[in-house]
């Protein structure tokens, strides 16, 4: 009774949470979602006298895989989400066809099969218990492919290591290269601070230069953008005209700015 | 039996043994003036002379030595080798017609080197023409000395291929390259009658050896296989000799240099055709058989057509080429007419060969004298200055147009006697023809040796040096008295009788009978006519208009044009169709079809949209119906 | 109970199969694959259960082992094409094409 229950939860919680991968526009929530189902199928496993692997599951799963599918999302750019409109003519359409019918073929393969009444793994792990039959398993007869999983493994993190690896082309920037560049660019000092001084203490409000004007380049480009698409404003209409202006800057910066490019380059969105 | 041909007999020892010695002297000149190229040049033309004069004497022994036999042994058969297994052996049949051939062709071949030597002496090519004077000479020996169809054919081929070579000797004009084309082309209608000819004597008699073929055939045997065979031979005998229909090419043969048309355009190689003919006579030209009509009929035509394009040539060696189309004419008309003509058609063909060659070589003399001119308009009054020339070339001519007593006479009025009394139209038309002959051969003389100077200001004619004049003197001796040693007292008729049989009664040469004295008459008065427009009158050094029968004559008769029209025209139709079905046809429908599969290519690739989400979908479906397909089959 | 087991793992791999053809972020249709490879494992478990041989849980295992490291190799790439096309959709990627 108490597998009915389990099983009955965790079905549509796994369900739900798998068609929240599916129709979630945001990554993140994708990858959250699909952390759920994982859970889900460990507390299954676990249910089915299997521990070894609901253990497997939750270490190798959701700790090692999930972490590093969140760790890539942020690399690629976490806020972005993704437009739901379809591009290929009837991909959609055809794509529901396939996967209803393949399901509606589960059901009925399944819903008319009748199974005789579960086996158990008492027999299987009567010599020694569950963990050592397991081993057994593992290391007598199954041990080449063991032995070959460890090799596609050393394989799999070389090749993630050559892939990801970036030859540099260019001799690095020494110091004199970089204060050379920025003497010969438009602004040799560094961009000024933001207006933190007056009547507000936030980041976000640009600075005024001695003269009463707005410095422009004393927000961050991502923050004066952020301002203006949730539309935290200043009143002073000087003000958020230098922040929307700044918003709409998409040209590179001097300084600091560029050689920060340079550093993180293929983060930025 | 009179008129049975003797039997063959072998024979393996003597002078006829080595009679293929005949063929190899001057086949080994060739090859070598061929093989060591200008390692030659010095001695070239001496070794060339010297092989046609061993083949010569050779000739000269193999006849005194066939003389020596009874008349009814006087057919030897020469076995060589095994030519093609079980189907041909290679063997030469020396009888009395073979050897008179062979002695007019090394006789006469050799003059003709020699008289080489001092024409050729200033073209830097003169070895390479020596080589293929002595190539044709092998080659027409081969097909005169031959026993067999195939060898006769063989050679026939050879002298094609020497002939070619040396029209187009001068191969830098184009009118000598194209005029030796054209011959190859003609002839090739002719060799192509022949060669079926050939293949229907096998295929009905299983042999083309003479001698196989005299056993099989009972003489006078008249069906329609053999006028077949007799026919297609005769369009072979038509090619090779110029007669009508395929006459067109030997006129612009005469681009050739002189001997060449001296030696192969009048004395031999065009002679081959009235050759196979009386050879094949006895199995397939019986006297009185359609062939035979056929042969007549198409040498009387001739005779008149080349005699009238002879009138009108101003072009002197063109004009000789006309009389020796005629000529031709004449031995064709007397080989159609059975074994009583076939005496008097070789006799003319060898009285002809030695007036004909004479005339050439002197027509060639002249030109060498006046700059390479051909045109007699321009030549006149020329006899005080080459005395030798005109002498020799006046004996030739008084033996062409049939002056009593000269060579011509006998032979040509034999035939005409002949023709008369076997078929009186043919006849009647041969002694037309001799008075046409009367008028353009006097033409000829009188235009280049008579009147007033009409050469160029910078020509000097000269005589000609003796290495040129003796054979021409030799050749006139020929041209003299050949004839009536030939003919009075049936000489030839006699010796060639074992080889071509010979009529039921001889003839008596009759020195007055009707058609003679009307022959003479005719001679008489074209060539007074002649003397009173070109003799007597000025004549004008730029070529008149003249009548429509002028043009007619000048153009030919229209044989080019009529073949233009009626075989080069549709031919270039029929390329053209077929070029066009070839381009819209085959390859529309190759093109059609790459273009086809290269289209629907191009719209199948389509489907490698390179989104691999579509792929994906396409694995799921694919997935998804095996599934099915796997259930209902109740595999799960 | 084996068949309801059964019934879930298909849908779930369904889902997964269904994300895989609808979505366009690679990130996400690699963790649409991962979803039908879980799904499969609860079928192998299921059937282990059911049969009562161990085996299928071993191949479980190995399934997990073969995913982790596809999983490495697969954002490795994603990453790497990130960096040369700025985008992670497998749309963009469509060069290998007719």
């Amino acid at each position: 009774m108490g597998e009915t229950i389990t099983f009955w939860v965790l079905a549509v919680v796994s369900v739900g949470a798998a068609l929240g991968v599916v129709f979630n526009r945001k990554a993140v929530y994708s990858a959250l979602m699909l952390g759920t189902v994982m859970l889900s199928l460990a507390v299954l496993y676990a249910v089915q006298d299997a521990p070894f692997l609901a253990a497997v599951q939750i270490i190798v799963y959701t700790g090692a895989i999930m972490m590093l599918f969140l760790f890539v999302l942020m690399l690629v750019g976490v806020d972005s989400s993704d437009s739901f409109v379809e591009t290929l003519k009837g991909q959609r359409f055809w794509a529901a066809i396939a996967a209803l019918g393949f399901v509606t073929l589960i059901v009925l393969a399944f819903g008319n099969a009748i199974f005789a009444d579960e086996v158990g793994l008492a027999q299987a792990t009567a010599q020694g218990g569950y963990i050592r039959s397991i081993a057994l398993l593992l290391f007598t007869k199954y041990v080449f492919a063991f032995e070959i999983t460890s090799a596609l493994l050393i394989t799999a993190a070389l090749g993630a290591m050559v892939l990801a690896h970036r030859e540099r082309l260019t001799e690095k920037a020494t110091q004199k290269d970089l204060s050379r560049a920025r003497f010969l660019g438009d602004r040799p000092s560094p961009l000024p601070g933001p207006g933190t001084y007056a009547r507000n203490n936030a980041i976000d409000m640009p600075a005024l230069l001695p003269d009463g004007s707005v410095a422009e380049s004393s927000v961050n480009r991502y923050i004066a953008r952020y301002d203006v698409e949730h539309g935290h404003l200043p009143e002073d209409p000087k003000l958020a005209a230098a922040i929307r202006h700044r918003a709409d800057d998409e040209g590179s910066e001097s300084g600091d700015a560029e050689s920060n490019a340079e550093e993180s380059n293929g983060v930025t969105k | 039996m009179e008129s049975q041909i003797a039997e063959i007999a072998q024979h393996t020892g003597g002078v006829i043994g080595l009679s293929w010695l005949m063929i190899a002297f001057p086949l080994v000149g060739a090859f070598v003036l061929l093989v060591f190229g200008r390692f030659t040049n010095r001695w070239g033309h001496l070794l060339g002379v010297a092989m046609s004069l061993a083949s010569f004497a050779v000739a000269v022994l193999g006849f005194f030595e066939l003389i020596g036999f009874g008349e009814e042994e006087r057919r030897r058969a020469v076995h060589l080798y095994e030519f093609i297994p079980g189907m041909v052996d290679m063997g030469l049949l020396i009888d009395p017609l073979s050897i008179s051939f062979a002695l007019l062709i090394t006789g006469v071949g050799s003059l003709i080197h020699i008289y080489s030597i001092g024409y050729m002496s200033h073209d830097e090519h003169r070895r390479r023409f020596f080589a293929y004077l002595n190539l044709f000479v092998a080659a027409m020996l081969l097909l005169v000395l031959a026993d067999n169809y195939v060898g006769l054919f063989i050679g026939w081929e050879g002298v094609g291929l020497a002939s070619y070579l040396l029209i187009g000797f001068w191969q830098f004009k184009p009118s000598a390259a194209v005029a030796a084309k054209k011959a190859f082309v003609v002839n090739r209608v002719g060799d192509f009658g022949l060669l079926v000819g050939m293949f229907v004597i096998w295929t009905t008699f299983g042999t083309l050896t003479f001698q196989g073929l005299g056993e099989q055939i009972t003489p006078g045997t008249e069906n329609g296989t053999m006028l077949a065979i007799g026919l297609l031979l005769l369009l072979g005998a038509c090619g090779k000799s110029a007669q009508l229909p395929l006459q067109s090419w030997l006129l612009d043969a005469m681009e050739g240099p002189t001997p060449v048309s001296a030696l192969i355009h009048a004395a031999t190689m065009v002679t081959a055709g009235v050759y196979l003919v009386v050879r094949s006579g006895a199995f397939f030209f019986p006297e009185g058989s359609g062939a035979a009509l056929a042969v007549a009929v198409v040498g009387a035509a001739t005779l008149l057509a080349g005699a009238i394009i002879g009138c009108a040539k101003d072009d002197i060696k063109k004009g000789l080429a006309g009389s020796t189309m005629s000529q031709i004419g004449y031995m064709m008309l007397g080989a159609g007419l059975g074994p009583a003509g076939y005496a008097f058609a070789i006799g003319h063909l060898i009285t002809h060969g030695f007036f004909k060659a004479d005339l050439f070589l002197g027509a060639g003399s002249v030109m060498h004298g006046m700059n390479d001119e051909v045109d007699m308009r321009k030549y006149g009054g020329l006899r005080k200055f080459m005395p030798v020339t005109f002498a020799t070339f006046f004996i030739g001519y008084l033996a062409i147009i049939g002056f009593p007593l000269l060579s011509g006479y006998f032979t040509k009025d034999g035939i005409i006697e002949t023709a008369v009394h076997h078929q009186p139209i043919l006849g009647w038309l041969a002694v037309l023809g001799a008075g046409i002959t009367g008028f353009y051969m006097s033409r000829m003389v009188f235009m280049t040796f008579f009147g007033q100077k009409r050469w160029a200001d910078d020509a000097h004619p000269h005589e000609s040096p003796s290495v040129m004049t003796v054979p021409l003197m030799v050749l006139s001796l020929g041209a003299l008295g050949l004839g009536a040693y030939l003919v009075l007292s049936n000489r030839l008729m006699l010796f060639l009788a074992p080889a071509v049989g010979r009529p039921e009664e001889l003839p008596a040469f009759h020195f007055t009978s009707t058609p003679g004295l009307a022959t003479l008459a005719l001679v008489a008065v074209g060539a007074a006519f002649a003397w009173m427009r070109y003799g007597r009158a000025e004549v004008p050094s730029v070529q008149p208009r003249g009548s429509f029968l002028t043009t007619f004559a000048r153009r030919d008769l229209y044989g080019d044009a009529l073949n233009e029209s009626l075989f080069m025209r549709p031919g270039q139709w029929l390329t053209r169709i077929a070029v066009f079905f070839d381009n819209r046809g085959i390859d529309g429908l190759v093109n059609g079809l790459a273009a086809g599969i290269g289209g629907s290519s191009g719209r199948l690739r389509r489907i490698q949209t390179g989104f691999a989400r579509t792929y994906a979908l396409s694995i799921l479906i694919g997935a998804a119906l095996l599934t099915g397909a796997l259930l209902l089959v109740g595999n799960i | 109970m084996t068949t309801h087991y059964l019934i879930l793992s298909g849908l779930l791999f369904a889902i997964g199969a269904m994300g895989v053809l609808i979505r366009r972020n690679a990130i996400v249709v690699f963790m649409c694959v991962e979803l039908m490879l879980n799904a499969c494992n609860l079928a192998f478990v299921t059937f282990s259960r059911q049969v009562g041989n161990l085996e299928g849980q071993i191949i479980a295992f190995f399934v997990m082992v073969v995913a982790a490291a596809e999983v490495v190799v697969g954002l490795a790439i994603i990453v790497t094409i990130f960096r040369t096309r700025r985008s992670a959709s497998v749309d963009d990627a469509n060069l290998l094409k007719y």
